[in-house]
C-alpha cells in the first residue's frame, strides 16, 4: 500500500483563465454603466463593434496558426482586450477607427507575439496608441458629458455619428456635439497662460473633483478596481504604486505652484487614471511579477504619467506610460528577485556558480 | 559562364537580398521609404554607387594588400557617393533636399562595403559590376514595395510627386486610390516602416518555405534497400 504525500494546501481551486478574464469583465461593469450614463450610447456601440471584431480576427489567426480556435476563444482574453480598448477610445469615433485599432491589438500586438502570455506588451494599450497616433483627431473628439443614459443625442443619432461620421440634423452641427476632455481642455488653458482658477469656472469643469462626469466615472471604476483586489484577481501592489507616483508628483507640483499645476485629486479623478491603475496596468502578462517589482512598476507608471499629461505633447498618457513600462518590466524583474526559502539573500539576476 | 551570371543574379534579388536576408542599410531604408518617389531616388542612387564601388574596387583589386584594403574601400565609396550627390543636386533638387541626410550616408551603407569586400575584391571586373547591379536592384526592389506599402496606407496614394524625379511629365503619374482617405499616420512615420520591413521579410521566408517544401516533394524517393554498412577494407 502505498501513501501518498502531497504538500500543503490541500484543498485548492484552479483559477482558470476564463475566469479571471470573466470577473475582469464584471469588473468593468460599474464604469461601463458611468460611461453610459455621462456620454450616452456610444460607448456600448463601441464595445459590440470592438468585441466582434477580436473575436473575428483571434478566429482568423487562430486558424492560420493552426491552434484551436474554439478552445482560445473561450478563454475570453480577446473579448476582454476589446472591451479595455472601447472603454478607452471616444464614443462616438467613427466605426473604423475601432475596428483597426481591435485588429492591430489582436494581430499585431498579441497574436504575432505568440498570443495570450507571450506578449511583451499590453494589446490594448498598442491598440490604442496606434490609434492616436495615426488618428489624433478622431481620437480626441469627446461628447461633453450630460447624464441620463445619452438621452439628448439619442440611439439613432449616435449611430448616425459613428456610422456615417456627421450627425442627422446637420454637419456644420458636428461642433456642437464634441468636445475636448477637462485634461485636453486644461492643458490648452494653461499652455494660453491661464491659472487653474478656470476649473472652478468653465462647464467642461464642472464635476465634483475632475470634470463633468469623468470623476464619476473614475469613481465607477475604482469600485470595479476594489472588487477585483477584493477577489484576488490583482494584488493591490500596482495599483497602489501607480496612484502613489501620480499623486506625489502632483502634490509636490501643486504645492509649489498651485496656479500652474492641477492637485492631485483632478490628476486622480481624471482622464483615464482610475481604468488605467485597476485594468490596465495590472495586466498579469505584461507586468512585473514580484510584488517589489509590482509596487516599482506602477509607482514609474504614475510618474510618467504625471509628466507627460504636464510637460508632453499629449493631454492624456496611461497608453504610453504603460507601455514604456511594459519594456521596462523585465529589468524591475530581474533586480526584485524575492528571496526564497531557505536562502539569506534573494537571487540578482542570473545563479552565480558557486555557492 | 551564363549560369555564373544567374546565380549573382539570383544571389542579389533573392537569395542575398541586401535588405530581407543580409538586413544591412536598414537607416536609409527604413528612413526614406514614406513614399515611393523617395524610395526609388535612394534606390537608384545607392544602386549608382553600388555599381561603381565594384567596378573600381575590381579593378584595383591586385594592387592592395589587405592591411590597407578597407580604408582604400571606404575613400572609393565615398568618392562615387560624393558624386552621385553631386548629380542629384544638379538634376533633382527638390528631391536631394528631401532625402537630405540620407545621400551622403551611404558611404555607410554596410552592403556597399560588404559587397566591396566580398565580392568585388575576389571577381574580375564584368561579374562586379553584374553583382553591383543586381545587388542595387534587390535592394531597389525592397525599397519600392516598402514605399509602395506605406504611400498607400499612410496617404492613400501612390506614385505622387513623381516629377521630381522624372521632369514635370511624371506629375500626372499619381494615382489617388481613394476619395477622402483620412491617411493612416501609423504608417508614414518610422514604426510604419519596422512593421512593414518585418511583413514583407516574414513574407519571403514563407515563399521560402514553400519553394524548399515543394523541392522536397519533388526529389526523388529514397528507395527502400539493405542498410547495412560495408566495413571491409581499410578503415584510416
Amino acid at each position: 500500500m502505498a501513501f501518498i504525500s502531497v504538500t500543503s494546501p490541500h484543498s485548492h481551486r484552479a483559477n482558470s483563465t476564463a475566469g479571471v478574464m470573466q470577473q475582469l469583465l464584471l469588473a468593468t461593469l460599474p464604469g461601463v454603466l458611468a460611461l453610459f450614463w455621462f456620454f450616452g450610447w456610444g460607448i456600448l456601440v463601441q464595445i459590440t463593434l470592438s468585441v466582434i471584431t477580436a473575436v473575428l480576427c483571434e478566429a482568423g489567426i487562430l486558424y492560420l496558426r493552426k491552434k484551436p480556435i474554439a478552445f482560445y476563444l473561450k478563454d475570453y482574453s480577446a473579448v476582454v482586450t476589446a472591451v479595455l480598448l472601447a472603454l478607452a477610445i471616444p464614443p462616438i469615433a467613427p466605426w473604423w477607427i475601432v475596428v483597426i485599432g481591435t485588429s492591430f491589438a489582436m494581430v499585431f500586438a498579441k497574436h504575432l507575439y505568440g498570443g495570450l502570455g507571450s506578449n511583451p506588451f499590453n494589446p490594448a494599450m498598442v491598440g490604442y496608441a496606434f490609434l492616436l497616433i495615426s488618428f489624433p483627431l478622431q481620437m480626441t473628439t469627446w461628447l461633453p458629458s450630460e447624464g441620463n443614459f445619452g438621452a439628448s443625442t439619442g440611439v439613432e443619432n449616435t449611430l448616425q455619428l459613428i456610422f456615417s461620421s456627421s450627425p442627422a440634423d446637420d454637419a456644420s452641427n458636428y461642433d456642437a456635439f464634441s468636445g475636448a476632455t477637462p485634461l485636453d481642455e486644461l492643458k490648452t488653458q494653461l499652455d494660453l497662460d491661464q491659472s487653474t482658477d478656470i476649473l472652478q469656472q468653465q462647464d467642461v469643469f464642472k464635476g465634483f473633483i475632475a470634470g463633468a462626469g469623468w470623476d464619476w466615472v473614475n469613481v465607477a471604476f475604482l469600485i470595479g478596481g476594489c472588487f477585483l483586489i477584493w477577489r484576488k484577481i490583482i494584488s493591490w501592489h500596482i495599483p497602489v504604486g501607480f496612484l502613489a507616483g501620480l499623486g506625489i508628483l502632483a502634490a509636490a507640483f501643486s504645492l509649489y505652484q498651485p496656479a500652474q499645476y492641477a492637485s492631485p485629486l483632478f490628476h486622480w479623478f481624471g482622464g483615464g487614471c482610475m481604468l488605467g491603475a485597476f485594468f490596465i496596468a495590472t495586466d498579469p502578462v505584461s507586468a512585473a511579477t514580484s510584488d517589489k517589482g509590482r509596487f516599482i512598476y506602477g509607482f514609474l507608471i504614475g510618474l510618467l504619467i504625471y509628466i507627460i499629461r504636464t510637460f508632453g505633447g499629449y493631454p492624456d498618457a496611461v497608453a504610453f506610460a504603460v507601455l514604456l513600462l511594459n519594456l521596462a518590466a523585465p529589468t524591475i524583474d530581474y533586480y526584485t528577485q524575492p528571496r526564497s526559502y531557505g536562502h539569506d539573500k534573494p537571487n540578482r539576476g542570473t545563479a552565480k556558480k558557486d555557492s | 559562364m551564363a549560369t555564373e551570371y544567374a546565380k549573382i543574379s539570383l544571389d542579389g534579388l533573392w537569395y542575398k537580398n541586401v535588405a530581407t536576408v543580409q538586413v544591412l542599410g536598414l537607416c536609409p531604408l527604413l528612413a526614406v521609404t514614406g513614399s515611393v518617389v523617395n524610395a526609388m531616388g535612394l534606390g537608384l542612387a545607392t544602386m549608382g554607387v553600388l555599381i561603381g564601388s565594384n567596378l573600381a574596387v575590381s579593378l584595383i583589386r591586385q594592387f592592395v594588400t589587405d592591411a590597407v584594403r578597407l580604408p582604400v574601400f571606404v575613400m572609393i565609396i565615398a568618392s562615387i557617393t560624393t558624386c552621385v550627390e553631386f548629380l542629384m543636386q544638379a538634376f533633382t533638387f527638390e528631391l536631394y533636399e528631401i532625402l537630405g541626410i540620407f545621400i551622403p550616408l551611404i558611404v555607410t551603407n554596410c552592403c556597399i562595403l560588404g559587397r566591396a569586400d566580398a565580392f568585388a575584391s575576389k571577381n574580375p571586373v564584368i561579374p562586379s559590376v553584374v553583382d553591383g547591379f543586381m545587388m542595387g536592384a534587390g535592394f531597389l526592389v525592397v525599397l519600392l514595395i516598402l514605399g509602395a506599402l506605406r504611400e498607400i496606407i499612410g496617404q492613400g496614394t501612390l506614385f505622387a510627386d513623381f516629377d521630381l524625379l522624372f521632369g514635370a511629365s511624371a506629375a500626372q503619374w499619381e494615382i489617388k486610390l481613394f476619395d477622402e482617405f483620412p491617411g493612416v499616420l501609423f504608417a508614414a512615420l518610422p514604426p510604419g516602416a519596422f512593421l512593414g520591413l518585418g511583413l514583407i521579410m516574414a513574407l519571403k521566408n514563407v515563399f521560402d518555405a514553400r519553394l524548399e517544401a515543394r523541392a522536397k516533394a519533388q526529389q526523388a524517393p529514397v528507395t527502400l534497400g539493405s542498410k547495412r554498412v560495408r566495413t571491409t577494407g581499410h578503415i584510416t
